[in-house]
C-alpha cells in the first residue's frame, strides 16, 4: 500500500509530497524524500522497553511503563528546579501537555531552539521579522541570499522545492531567473551552486552587513577598503545586486545565530531586510532545523506569552534568555532534575553542560538510544511522531500542517506518557498539600 | 441539566425590544426558557443591570499574526501577569494576551462570544489551534478573500458562479463564518512591495480592481446565502483624504439585495478610514460626512475602531499600512505574506495624548457612534488590538454615555487635536439600551448570529447572560461614569450556557466554548470550473499539496455548522 | 607542528541521516571527524583518515581528519554532535546560546584513538 501526500518528520522544510510504501505494517520504501527524511521514515533500531538505573554508570534494568512513569513523576514532583527540554521532534498536541506539566512542577520549559534559532527570537524582539510563506518566495524571488546556512547539507530539498530551482507564477525561469548569493566562512556545497560566493572571516558577518547597509543608505564613504575579508568593491557590487531585485529573500542559519554577535547578527539582518524594502520588496526567514521546532515556539507563545525558555517557578511565566535557557541553567548548576523529551540534549549541548546534567536525575522520553540515554536514569520509549502518530506540526514559515500516521506500533505516544505523568504529579502534590 | 433562575433583573434586550423591564430570567439546559420549576439555583439580581452576554464581531484574538505579536513583544507579555490558580491558567499580556487571558478577560467583562476578524486560509489550522485553547467564549472567524488569486482570476473572467464556489470551498477549508476583505487587491500588490491607490486602480498582473473585488464578493456572498454580509476593511486606510474612498466603497453595495434580514455590507474600524485633508498637517475628521451617509442609507453597518491611548499592537492584513507605520514610528516590523492569498503586518504603536492626530483619531471613533442616529448601524469595537485592547471596552462605553466623561478625557489631550475633529461639540449621550445594541445585540445581528441564539435573551436563546453591579434606575451614567466603567469591567455574574463562569469579576469555571462556521453547498458547473483552477494552482504555485491543505475535523472540537446552499437569486 | 585555527561546528546530511541512529558506527563516521583544507593538513602532518587532536579552552577531542578544500586556511569544521561539543564554549554570553562556532582551537597530530559516542559520554558522568 502506498500512502501519498505524506509529510516528512525531519527538518523545517516539512516536505508534504512524500509517498511511503507500507507492507504488513512496516515501511518498506520512501519516495521523494531526501536522504535524511528517508532515513528517519525507514526507521532505525529503537529502545524496546522502559528502563531505569540508579547509577548512571551502571546497567539499565527493564521496567514497566507504570513504574517508569511513576518514578519520573516522583522525581519531578519533588524537584525544586526541573528542566523540561527538547520537544521539537514531537507534535503540537504533546507540547501543550509539556507546558502544562511545566506549570504543575514549577520548572523551566525550553526547546531545541535554545541551541539553534533562539537568537533569532531575540532578533525578532528587537526588530521584528518581515517574512512570508515559502511559496511566496518560490513564486516571486529573483535574488536569493543564503547567509550562514548550507541547505545542500541541512535542508536538502529546500532549493528544489522552494528557494532556487522551483518555478513559480512570476519566477517562470526557475534557476535561470534567479541570482543566488551565498555568504559563508567557507565554501560549502551550497556555495558551489551560487552565482556569487562571498567569503567572510569568522565572526565578521555583523560588520559586513553593516557595511552593506551603509552603502545602501548611500554612505559608501564610511566603508573601509576591506570589511571582514570582503573588498569594498565587492560590497558595493553586492549592494547593487540586492537593490536590483524585484523580490529578494534572505535565508539564514546557524552561521548567524551561533557565531560572534549571535542575536545581534539577526537584528542586523532584519534591519538590512527592512531597509531594502524602501527600494523594493524583501523578506527574510530563518532555516528552522527540526520539523516542529516552529510548532513549539508557537504553542509556547500562545500559551505562556513567550517563545521558549519559560520559567514557571514563580507560578507565572518568566522569560529571560541568558538566564532561563537550558545551558544557562545547567552552567549555573540550578537544575536538580532534567526531563528530556523529543530532543537530544546529550548530543547537542556543550560537554560541560552535560557534565552538570550528569549530576542530577535525568528522565528521557525518546524512541531512540542516543547520548542523552547515556546520561539518563529513566528511559521511556514512545511512538515516532509523524510516522507512527499523527498530529500537528509547523513548517519553518509558520504554516501549520497535519502529520500522518503510517504504521501502527505498540508504544505509547509522548502525549499519553505526559498525561500519566501529569496525573501522577498532581496526585503526589495533592497528597503532600 | 441544571436550572437557573435570575430574579429581579433589569433587562435590556434590544432584539426583543426590552428596555429596562424588571424581569426574571429562567434557564434550563443552557437555554433561556419560559419558566422552570421550584428548587432551581437562584441569583437575586436585586434590580441590577442585565444584558445578553457580550458579542464582539471584530477582534484579532487568534492566529499567526496574533502570535507573531506575542513573540515580538515579550515586554507586552510581561504586563498583565496573573499567576495560575486552581481554576485558571496563568494570564499574560495586555495588547497580545495569551490564549487563557484572552478568554478569561472577555468573560470577566460579561462577554461570551468573540469572532476573529481575519483568517488566512492557508494558515487557518493555526487560527483554530488557538481558538480551541481560548476558554469559555464561543467563537468563529472571518476568512480572507480580498487579495486571493482564485478570487481575482474568477472575477477577471466574469465567472461569478466559480467565484461563489471558491468562497464556499474557502470557508470549508478554513472553517470560516464569513467573507473578510482587507484593502482589496492591495495584498497582492504588496507581494512586490506595492499597493493599490484606490477603488479603480487595477491590481498589477491580475487586471481586476478593488471595486470589482468588493462587488463580486458581495454578489457571491448573497448567492451563497451566508449569515453575515461581506466584511470590508477599506482601501487607503490611515491616509489623509481617505474618506472619499470610504464613501465610494459604501456605494458599491447600495443596490445589493441581501437574502437575509441584514446589511449588504459591513465596513470595519471606520475611524481609520474617516480622514479628510490632504496631508498630516491638515488632516481632519470627516466622521460627520460618514455619519450623514449612514443616516441616509440602510444597506450597511459599520464598527468604530475606537482608539485607546497607551500601548497597542497593530496587526492587520493591510501589509502596506503596517510597513508605513513601522517606518514612520521607527518601530519593530513583522510582515507575513501568504502565497496566493493575502498578507499580514504587525507593528507595536504607542498612542500618546500629546500627539494631535492621535487625539483626532480618538475623537473620530466616538463621532461616528454619536452622529449616526440609528444605534444599530455603528458597533462598538476597538479593532483589538489595533485601536487598543478589548479590556478597554468599558472605557468606550462610558465615553459614549457621558459628555462629562468625554470632557474629562478631552482635558488630558493636546488641545490642537480638537482643531481637527468635532467630538467636543457633541452633546449626545447614549443610554443603557443603546449600549446593549452596540456591544451585543447589534454585533449578533450584523454577524447573523441571532438565529444561533446570540445577542438576546428571548426564549430559546443561549443562556449567555451578564449581570453588572449597577442599578440602572438609581444610576446616572452621565455623571457616575467611573462607577459604571468599574461595573462593566468586572461583571457581577457572567453566565455561559446557563453556567456561572464569573462571579464578582473572578473566573469560577472554565468550560470550553463552541466554534461557529458555515458550510455552503454548491452543486453546479461553477464548482467544477473552480476545482479545475484550484488543482492547477496547487500543482503549479502552492508550496503544499491540496490533500494537506484544508483544516481537518480534529481542529474544531465543538463545531456549530450552519448549512447554506447556492442559488442565483 | 600545531595549527592555530578557528573552530566551527555545523550540520551535514550524513549527520542528519543518523540522528535516530546515534549508537552506530555510521553516526560516528558522520559526526566524528575534523575537516580542514590540505594546506593545513600538511602543516600538522596528518593524513586523511588519521587522527587529529583538537583542543580549545573548554576541552579536547581526538577524531579522524578529512580534507575539505572549501575551508580557508586556519578554519576547521567538526559536524555538530558530541565530538564537536567536547570542545565548544558553554558560556552563552548572556543570550542563551552557547559558543558552537568561532572558537580558537589548536589542531595537532596524535597517536591517540578516537572515542566512541559511549566513551565520550562516559567522561561526563
Amino acid at each position: 500500500m502506498i500512502i501519498k501526500d505524506v509529510l516528512c518528520p525531519f527538518c523545517g522544510c516539512l516536505c508534504d509530497d512524500l509517498a511511503v510504501e507500507v507492507e504488513n505494517n512496516k515501511v518498506v520504501d520512501v519516495q521523494h524524500a531526501c536522504k535524511i527524511g528517508s532515513s528517519k521514515i525507514m526507521g532505525h533500531d529503537r529502545i524496546k522497553a522502559p528502563m531505569m538505573r540508579d547509577d548512571k554508570k551502571g546497567e539499565f534494568r527493564e521496567v514497566s511503563y507504570d513504574e517508569a512513569i511513576n518514578e519520573a513523576a516522583k522525581i519531578l514532583a519533588n524537584s525544586k528546579r526541573p528542566l523540561l527540554y527538547g520537544w521539537a521532534s514531537g507534535v503540537c498536541e504533546m507540547m501543550k501537555k509539556g507546558v502544562l506539566l511545566n506549570e504543575e512542577v514549577g520548572g523551566i520549559i525550553d526547546n531545541t531552539a535554545s541551541v539553534c534559532h533562539g537568537p533569532s527570537a531575540l532578533g525578532v524582539h528587537e526588530k521584528g521579522m518581515p517574512t512570508g510563506t515559502l511559496g511566496q518566495f518560490a513564486n516571486r524571488a529573483d535574488v536569493v541570499v543564503f547567509w550562514g546556512c548550507n541547505p545542500v547539507q541541512a535542508h536538502p530539498r529546500h532549493m528544489s522545492r522552494y528557494s532556487v530551482f522551483a518555478k513559480g507564477f512570476f519566477a517562470t525561469k526557475g534557476r535561470r531567473g534567479r541570482k543566488v548569493i551565498v555568504v559563508d566562512v567557507r565554501k560549502t556545497d551550497t556555495a558551489e551552486l551560487a552565482d556569487e560566493y562571498i567569503q567572510v572571516n569568522p565572526g565578521m558577518d555583523y560588520i559586513v552587513m553593516s557595511a552593506i547597509r551603509a552603502i545602501i543608505a548611500e554612505h559608501a564613504d564610511v566603508v573601509p577598503d576591506n570589511v571582514g575579508g570582503v573588498s569594498k568593491e565587492k560590497l558595493i557590487e553586492i549592494a547593487e545586486t540586492l537593490k536590483s531585485a524585484k523580490f529578494g529573500i534572505i535565508y539564514f542559519g546557524m552561521g548567524l545565530t551561533q557565531s560572534r554577535g549571535k542575536y545581534k547578527n539577526i537584528d542586523n539582518a532584519v534591519s538590512l531586510t527592512t531597509e531594502l524594502n524602501a527600494n523594493t520588496k524583501y523578506s527574510i526567514i530563518p532555516m528552522r532545523g527540526h520539523y516542529n521546532v516552529t510548532g513549539f515556539g508557537n504553542v509556547c507563545a500562545w500559551e505562556t506569552g513567550f517563545i521558549n525558555a519559560v520559567d514557571m517557578s514563580r507560578g507565572y511565566p518568566y522569560y529571560n534568555p541568558g538566564e532561563t535557557c537550558s545551558n544557562d541553567l545547567l552552567m549555573r548548576e540550578e537544575i536538580d532534575a532534567a526531563f528530556i523529551i523529543a530532543g537530544d540534549a546529550g548530543a547537542h549541548f556543550p560537554a560541560q553542560s552535560i557534565a552538570r546534567m550528569g549530576k542530577v536525575p535525568v528522565i528521557q522520553i525518546d524512541p531512540f538510544h542516543n547520548p542523552t540515554t547515556e546520561m539518563a536514569n529513566i528511559v521511556i520509549p514512545t511512538k515516532v511522531s509523524g510516522v507512527e502518530l499523527e498530529g500537528t506540526a509547523y513548517r519553518m514559515d509558520g504554516v501549520s500542517l497535519r502529520m500522518r500516521k503510517l504504521v501502527d506500533v505498540d508504544f505509547p505516544s509522548d502525549e499519553e506518557v505526559l498525561d500519566k505523568i501529569i496525573a501522577k504529579v498532581n496526585e503526589i502534590k495533592g497528597a503532600s498539600s | 441539566m441544571s436550572e437557573l433562575l435570575i430574579k429581579n433583573a433589569t433587562v435590556y434586550d434590544p432584539i426583543n425590544g426590552i428596555n429596562g423591564d424588571k424581569m426574571d430570567i429562567a434557564v434550563k439546559d443552557g437555554k433561556i426558557v419560559d419558566s422552570i420549576g421550584g428548587g432551581a439555583q437562584t441569583i437575586d439580581a436585586q434590580g441590577r443591570l442585565v444584558y445578553p452576554g457580550g458579542v464582539d464581531a471584530h477582534t484579532h484574538i487568534a492566529g499567526s499574526k496574533v502570535n507573531m505579536g506575542r513573540v515580538m513583544r515579550p515586554e507586552d507579555s510581561r504586563s498583565g501577569i496573573k499567576p495560575r490558580t486552581k481554576i485558571t491558567r496563568p494570564y499574560t499580556g495586555y495588547t497580545v494576551p495569551n490564549v487563557y487571558a484572552m478568554g478569561y478577560r472577555y468573560a470577566e467583562m460579561g462577554y461570551t462570544t468573540a469572532f476573529e476578524a481575519a483568517i488566512p486560509i492557508m494558515k487557518a489550522r493555526h487560527t483554530h489551534e488557538e481558538l480551541e485553547e481560548i476558554p469559555i467564549i464561543d467563537k468563529g472567524g472571518l476568512t480572507l478573500f480580498g487579495s486571493n488569486w482564485m478570487v481575482m482570476d474568477a472575477i477577471r473572467e466574469n465567472d461569478l458562479e466559480r467565484l461563489a464556489a471558491y468562497v464556499a470551498w474557502g470557508l470549508l477549508a478554513s472553517r470560516g463564518w464569513g467573507v473578510k476583505i482587507v484593502n482589496p487587491g492591495g495584498g497582492e500588490a504588496w507581494g512586490f512591495g506595492k499597493n493599490v491607490s484606490g477603488l479603480d486602480d487595477p491590481v498589477p498582473n491580475f487586471e481586476v480592481t478593488p471595486r470589482q473585488i468588493i462587488r463580486s464578493l458581495a454578489e457571491a456572498n448573497e448567492r451563497l446565502n451566508l449569515p453575515h454580509s461581506i466584511h470590508l476593511h477599506c482601501n487607503n486606510l490611515g491616509h489623509p483624504g481617505n474618506y472619499e474612498t470610504t464613501l465610494d466603497s459604501f456605494d458599491i453595495c447600495k443596490d445589493i439585495k441581501p437574502k437575509r434580514d441584514r446589511q449588504a455590507l459591513h465596513v470595519t474600524h471606520v475611524m481609520f478610514n474617516s480622514f479628510g485633508g490632504n496631508h498630516w498637517g491638515d488632516v481632519q475628521s470627516k466622521a460627520d460626512v460618514i455619519a450623514n451617509y449612514l443616516n441616509n442609507n440602510d444597506h450597511l453597518t459599520i464598527d468604530m475602531g475606537q482608539m485607546i491611548f497607551g500601548s497597542a499592537t497593530t496587526m492587520t492584513a493591510d501589509g502596506p499600512v503596517q510597513y508605513a507605520n513601522a517606518r514612520t514610528f521607527k518601530a519593530r516590523w513583522s510582515n507575513g505574506d501568504v502565497e496566493l492569498e493575502d498578507v499580514s503586518g504587525v507593528t507595536p504603536l504607542y498612542y500618546s495624548p500629546n500627539v494631535y492626530f492621535y487625539g483626532m483619531m480618538w475623537g473620530i471613533g466616538q463621532e461616528l457612534a454619536l452622529l449616526t442616529k440609528d444605534p444599530w448601524k455603528v458597533l462598538l469595537t476597538t479593532d483589538h488590538p489595533n485601536g487598543g485592547p478589548f479590556v478597554n471596552y468599558p472605557e468606550v462605553m462610558t465615553l459614549l454615555m457621558s459628555k462629562k466623561k468625554r470632557e474629562e478625557e478631552i482635558s488630558k489631550i493636546v488641545p490642537k487635536a480638537f482643531e481637527h475633529c468635532m467630538i467636543h461639540t457633541i452633546d449626545r449621550e447614549l443610554d443603557w439600551y443603546d449600549i446593549a445594541i452596540k456591544t451585543r445585540a447589534g454585533h449578533a445581528k450584523v454577524l447573523g448570529l441571532i438565529e444561533q441564539g446570540k445577542g438576546h435573551l428571548g426564549i430559546g436563546a443561549d443562556a449567555d447572560i451578564a449581570i453588572y453591579d449597577i442599578k440602572p434606575d438609581e444610576t446616572d451614567a452621565t455623571v457616575e461614569y467611573d462607577r459604571v466603567k468599574t461595573a462593566f469591567r468586572k461583571a457581577a455574574y457572567t453566565i455561559k450556557d446557563g453556567r456561572i463562569v464569573v462571579k464578582d469579576g473572578e473566573i469560577t469555571a472554565t468550560p470550553m466554548g463552541r466554534t461557529y462556521w458555515v458550510r455552503s453547498k454548491v452543486d453546479n458547473d461553477g464548482y467544477n470550473r473552480m476545482m479545475e483552477d484550484l488543482k492547477m494552482k496547487f500543482k503549479d504555485y502552492y508550496s503544499i499539496n491540496m490533500a494537506n491543505y484544508m483544516v481537518q475535523d480534529e481542529y474544531v472540537q465543538h463545531p456549530v455548522v450552519v448549512e447554506t446552499e447556492y442559488a442565483e437569486v | 607542528m600545531k595549527l592555530n585555527a578557528t573552530f566551527i561546528s555545523g550540520r551535514t546530511v550524513d549527520q542528519g541521516a543518523n540522528l535516530e541512529n546515534k549508537t552506530s558506527t555510521a553516526y560516528f563516521n558522520a559526526a566524528g571527524y575534523c575537516e580542514m583544507n590540505s594546506t593545513d593538513a600538511g602543516k600538522i602532518g596528518v593524513e586523511p583518515g588519521n587522527n587529529v587532536k583538537v583542543t580549545t579552552d573548554f576541552g579536547t577531542v581526538v577524531i579522524p581528519l578529512k580534507i575539505c578544500e572549501g575551508n580557508p586556511d586556519g578554519l576547521i569544521f567538526v559536524p555538530m554532535g558530541p565530538w564537536a561539543n567536547a570542545v565548544v564554549d558553554p558560556d552563552t554570553k548572556g543570550c542563551g546560546m552557547p559558543g558552537f562556532k568561532g572558537i580558537q582551537a589548536i589542531a595537532e597530530a596524535t597517536g591517540e584513538t578516537a572515542p566512541t559516542m559511549k566513551e565520550l559520554m562516559a567522561r561526563l558522568k
